[in-house]
């Protein structure tokens, strides 16, 4: 099996998702195997090929800048954990 | 079965009321859905409003439009207004949305009754529905063994005949592969052929919308009436949509069909399985198709390249879920940092938390290039394969998957998980129309074949497709084992 890269801890931060230490062992063991696979595309020699982004061939898609109807405030919020009359509620960001 | 497109003619010829045939829906729902897990929510009263406006409509001359009365599930990734949206998972259990999807509208648009919202693996993360959030769902044709996923839950819920119609999504499989598990029609239209509008997002340059249906001509349909340019969805591709039930076929004198020379080579050491598919190429042959060797030389590099693209999309959209605007929020007083990082932990299952990590990982500084772009350059030949091939050939007839369903708990490895799209990565990576069709059975388990077109070549598809359905009738040969408890008691929900 292939080592795996990955700085679980490292990556959590990043992805704003706390994993238990057993989680982080179990990732890291499964995605391991999947590296077998993934590392397989290091011998392709791809210098010279351009990246697909996506298959369509669609470029700066762009509508009018007119107001149209849209959700109202209280559709908007309905599903909020937290509101505070017409805002969404987070805990304290700055000190 | 009576399939949708017969629902739809008996309606508007007043033979029958869409509310009778909702009732009758909702009825086989509540008798063999216990058994399933289909369905995550039922909308009996939505359902038979919705009836009685068909009804109302076909009693004034009117007509509703190509699934007039026809009842149908959808995947419960798709946003419905005022019904509950739980796309599998914890983290949105309780999302009632405020719009719908457009596939939904368009549905609704032309006479459809929609009955309720299907199960699915967490945010479509998975091959078998184990991944719900919820409970698994089962397979009409064996309830011990899976339905395959994503859509599984609407694989089901047609393979059980509960419904002749559902909706699904596919971004690396999850349409075909559950559609040849349960026996039923599953079509991944072009990437941009069906608008994205109100679909909850996984890998966004891979994801399509699509019908899981009882035979072709009903995916004919309801691909005509959700088909099409959308002003919501910027990679929805205005090119016009054709009638595709009149380019059905009977015969395929003139057709050069692909057979693919790596998926045979990976298939050549299972002897039911080359028997099986060996077999519907000869059909194919015997319709009049003309059989031509393809080479797809990076289908290999297929299932590494999209566990690098789909985690990478899937680790961006899902950052959305961060207990602020909807969903779940898990929080303790402590600050905004700890209230995301608990809240995730808390509304994520294993798969979604396994994939978060490696997409984040791959598009991380230090490993951008190594990882995502170099998987993106491969994404091109893929493509290009494709491309070469369709030089050769006017459609692909290969595999759709490599086994007939497994049991419950037999892929607890997820890569072995991973490695059931082997055959159905490929398209979705080059982003041209592919299909699952059943084309026969396994010690009596369903299994599909794979027909897979150039870009936008839908019609061409499903003519293929029409014709290998009528030669070899392989729906009708078998009854699913839950149909023995076919005769519904009493309609109603079981929520």
């Amino acid at each position: 099996m292939a080592e795996v890269p990955i700085d679980i801890a490292h990556v959590s931060r990043l992805a704003r998702l706390a994993l238990t230490a057993r989680e982080a062992r179990e990732f890291s063991a499964q995605l391991g195997k999947l590296f077998d696979y993934i590392n397989e595309l290091q011998a392709l020699d791809v210098e010279h090929v351009h990246p697909t982004a996506q298959v369509i061939p669609l470029h700066n898609v762009f509508r009018d800048d007119v107001v149209r109807p849209s959700l109202d405030h209280a559709a908007a919020l309905a599903n909020a954990p937290e509101t505070d009359g017409p805002y969404f509620k987070a805990p304290r960001i700055l000190e | 079965m009576t399939a949708g497109h017969e629902i739809r003619d008996a309606v508007l010829r007043h033979e029958r009321s869409a509310l009778e045939i909702a009732d009758e829906a909702l009825a086989r729902i509540a008798a063999v859905d216990p058994k399933l897990n289909a369905f995550v929510t039922v909308t009996p009263e939505r359902a038979r409003a919705r009836a009685r406006e068909i009804d109302a409509a076909v009693a004034r001359g009117d007509n509703p439009g190509l699934l007039a009365g026809v009842p149908v599930a959808v995947k419960d990734l798709f946003c419905t207004a005022g019904v509950r949206t739980t796309c599998g998972s914890k983290i949105l259990e309780n999302f009632i949305p405020p719009y719908s999807a457009t596939v939904v509208e368009r549905l609704e648009a032309h006479g459809a009754v929609i009955v309720g919202k299907t199960n699915m693996d967490e945010f479509a993360m998975g091959s078998s529905c184990e991944n719900s959030a919820f409970f698994p769902t089962r397979n009409p044709w064996d309830p011990s063994r899976v339905p395959g996923g994503s859509s599984g839950g609407s694989a089901s819920a047609v393979g059980a005949r509960c419904v002749p119609v559902a909706l699904g999504t596919d971004t690396g499989g999850s349409i075909r592969e559950p559609a040849s598990f349960c026996n039923v029609v599953g079509v991944k239209p072009t990437y941009g052929r069906v608008s994205r509008y109100g679909m909850i997002a996984f890998a966004s340059s891979l994801d399509q919308a699509g019908p899981m249906t009882a035979d072709v001509r009903d995916a004919a349909d309801v691909l005509e009436a959700i088909a099409g340019h959308d002003p919501m969805d910027a990679t929805s591709v205005d090119v016009p949509v054709p009638h595709y039930a009149s380019a059905l076929r009977d015969n395929l004198s003139g057709v050069r069909v692909g057979i693919v020379e790596e998926f045979e080579h990976s298939i050549a050491g299972d002897a039911a399985l080359a028997q099986l598919y060996a077999g519907a190429y000869g059909t194919l042959r015997e319709l009049g198709a003309s059989p031509v060797s393809v080479c797809l030389p990076h289908a290999r590099y297929g299932l590494a390249t999209y566990y690098l693209i789909a985690p990478a999309e899937c680790s961006s959209n899902l950052a959305r879920y961060d207990g602020v605007r909807y969903g779940l929020r898990v929080a303790d007083g402590g600050d905004v940092y700890a209230m995301f990082e608990k809240t995730r932990a808390a509304g994520f299952g294993a798969e979604v938390k396994r994939r978060i990590i490696l997409g984040t990982y791959a598009l991380s500084s230090g490993y951008y290039d190594a990882y995502y772009v170099r998987a993106q350059k491969i994404r091109t030949l893929m493509k290009a394969d494709f491309d070469a091939a369709f030089t050769r050939c006017d459609v692909i007839a290969c595999p759709a998957v490599s086994c007939p369903p497994f049991e419950l708990g037999a892929k607890a490895d997820p890569v072995s998980m991973y490695l059931m799209d082997y055959f159905t990565i490929p398209m979705s990576l080059a982003g041209i129309p592919a299909m699952s069709v059943p084309a026969g059975y396994i010690n009596g388990l369903p299994v599909g074949l794979q027909i897979a077109a150039p870009a936008f070549e839908e019609a061409r598809m499903l003519g293929v497709a029409h014709a290998f359905e009528r030669a070899t009738n392989v729906v009708r040969q078998r009854q699913p084992v839950v149909a023995a408890d076919a005769q519904g008691t009493g309609a109603g929900s079981r929520a």
